[in-house]
């Protein structure tokens, strides 16, 4: 990917100004905590996560519906990460989880790709901040549009168009309210912003030449494709 | 522009450039230092920092770690509510044991990078600025260790006040730095100490992410970070670059 296909979503878009300012929860699905077992409280990690863990996917990563995606040469495979994201309409410091979705405005699909990892012990920027690696989209939803709450619509994924997971967005470690809340707690969420409620156990993989698609109830369907990277460029851009 | 700074003032946000009496604003008028709201000297991209990234720190922080240019850097992202210019407070919880303050060199990208070689990673800086990258280690976990509760608050990474151009600093890893608490030396490194030089970080993060205008990253930080408490000014200062000043606020200040 070049930079002339770098985001094409419009930020702008009313009523809802997406500022590219994407958070993830690390491990808030309880199965997929619970999939690691003891390990938890070994090392390095020694304990469970205590406060909300969370990564950035940063602006480089966004990408829309229908976007072609790279897979790295140096990865097999894709981590499609199926999430919710809860687009923030108003200013969010220190809510309580009786008012958090009050500040909610609207939900979308995320498809939060990693290069997979097993050790969450560093941030895993190299494997989750490459350019293209969050297609958000294809719509964004009024909370009150959607056919159930926040904590119980269900996640499909599909790789070249069989259903490989089939989910949903409740067994969260902190419900969407939860979640925003103890978030809040120490940094403010703004318009604009999205936190994703956290990937699902099992999460599947792709690789370059699939079609990987997330349907959520209510979201729509986010599509994309994968494809191999282009040989290394040896020459700087233009000036 | 050679250095230039964003400051608040009289209702609006304006440029400014030093002035032996303070600062000019690009309309002409001439302030006192404290007369105006400096916030962060550009309008920020991604913002991108890194730990153990200083040899004497790494030993400070554990004996029994050891990390080499051999390792891959530790990086981690900052969202843009973190940042907070010159001047300006720093929230200091009251529940936390161990709070402290770290130098950084802020490198400002300029022109679009990807998969940039080293040696010609600065041609694609814009210029730099001085960072105070607060962290709370009481709030440290090991998941994405450091995780954005001790990394990521409200106001915790102070930036500022001028962004000076990249043609001043023809080399980033000549500068030396240095922390004061409340006029006490507590910090004093040199950047030819990090491990991973600025252009080199360049191009381990363009190798992977495309960095574009208005990015930054926090170079880390050396040795002698102490314990602060509210009330505390904390002084930043990198030759060359600058000279930032915060103070840390007690909860009751934001009604807790």
């Amino acid at each position: 990917m070049n930079s002339s296909n770098l985001p094409t979503l419009e930020f702008d878009t009313a009523p809802y100004k997406l500022s590219g300012v994407v958070y993830g929860c690390l491990l808030n699905h309880a199965p997929a905590l619970a999939a690691l077992g003891d390990a938890v409280n070994l090392p390095p990690y020694k304990a469970p996560p205590r406060a909300p863990v969370l990564y950035i996917k940063p602006r480089n990563t966004l990408a829309a519906d229908g976007d072609a995606v790279v897979v790295p040469a140096d990865a097999a495979a894709l981590q499609l990460g199926a999430a919710l994201g809860l687009v923030i309409g108003r200013t969010a410091c220190r809510v309580s989880e009786a008012d958090a979705l009050d500040h909610v405005a609207a939900a979308l699909i995320v498809n939060e790709l990693s290069v997979p990892h097993a050790n969450f012990y560093r941030p895993s920027v190299r494997f989750k901040a490459r350019d293209g690696f969050c297609p958000l989209g294809p719509k964004v939803v009024a909370l009150a549009d959607l056919p159930n709450s926040v904590d119980a619509l269900t996640v499909r994924v599909y790789v070249d168009g069989t259903l490989v997971q089939q989910t949903h967005t409740g067994d969260r470690i902190r419900s969407a309210a939860r979640l925003l809340a103890d978030v809040s707690e120490f940094m403010t969420l703004s318009p604009g912003d999205i936190l994703m409620l956290g990937v699902c156990a099992d999460a599947p993989l792709a690789r370059a030449g699939q079609q990987v698609a997330i349907e959520i109830d209510g979201l729509g369907r986010l599509h994309n494709t994968l494809v191999a990277e282009a040989a290394p460029l040896t020459q700087e851009p233009a000036r | 522009m050679t250095r230039q700074a964003r400051v608040a003032y009289d209702g609006a946000i304006h440029s400014a450039t030093p002035h032996e009496k303070g600062l000019q604003l690009a309309d002409g008028r001439v302030l006192a230092e404290t007369a105006v709201v400096w916030l962060p000297p550009f309008e920020v991209g991604t913002i991108i920092a890194l730990g153990l990234n200083y040899a004497d720190h790494v030993k400070e922080l554990s004996k029994e770690l050891t990390v080499s240019s051999q390792d891959e850097p530790l990086v981690f992202l900052k969202g843009p509510g973190s940042l907070v210019g010159h001047r300006g407070h720093t929230r200091r919880p009251a529940d936390a044991a161990f709070m402290h303050h770290e130098c950084e060199l802020a490198v400002v990208i300029g022109r679009t990078a990807r998969r940039v070689k080293a040696a010609h990673a600065l041609d694609h800086v814009a210029g730099y600025t001085v960072s105070n990258d607060y962290a709370v280690r009481d709030y440290l976990e090991n998941w994405y260790r450091p995780n954005l509760r001790v990394k990521n608050r409200d106001g915790g990474t102070a930036i500022g006040p001028w962004l000076v151009s990249a043609s001043e600093i023809p080399d980033p890893q000549a500068l030396g730095l240095r922390s004061y608490v409340n006029g006490q030396v507590t910090q004093q490194g040199h950047t030819r100490q990090m491990i991973h030089s600025v252009a080199s970080l360049i191009e381990y993060l363009s190798d992977f992410m495309t960095l574009r205008a208005g990015d930054v990253i926090l170079t880390g930080t050396p040795d002698g970070v102490v314990n602060v408490q509210p009330g505390d000014e904390v002084v930043c200062e990198i030759d060359q670059v600058g000279r930032l000043v915060n103070t840390l606020a007690a909860d009751s200040v934001y009604g807790r």
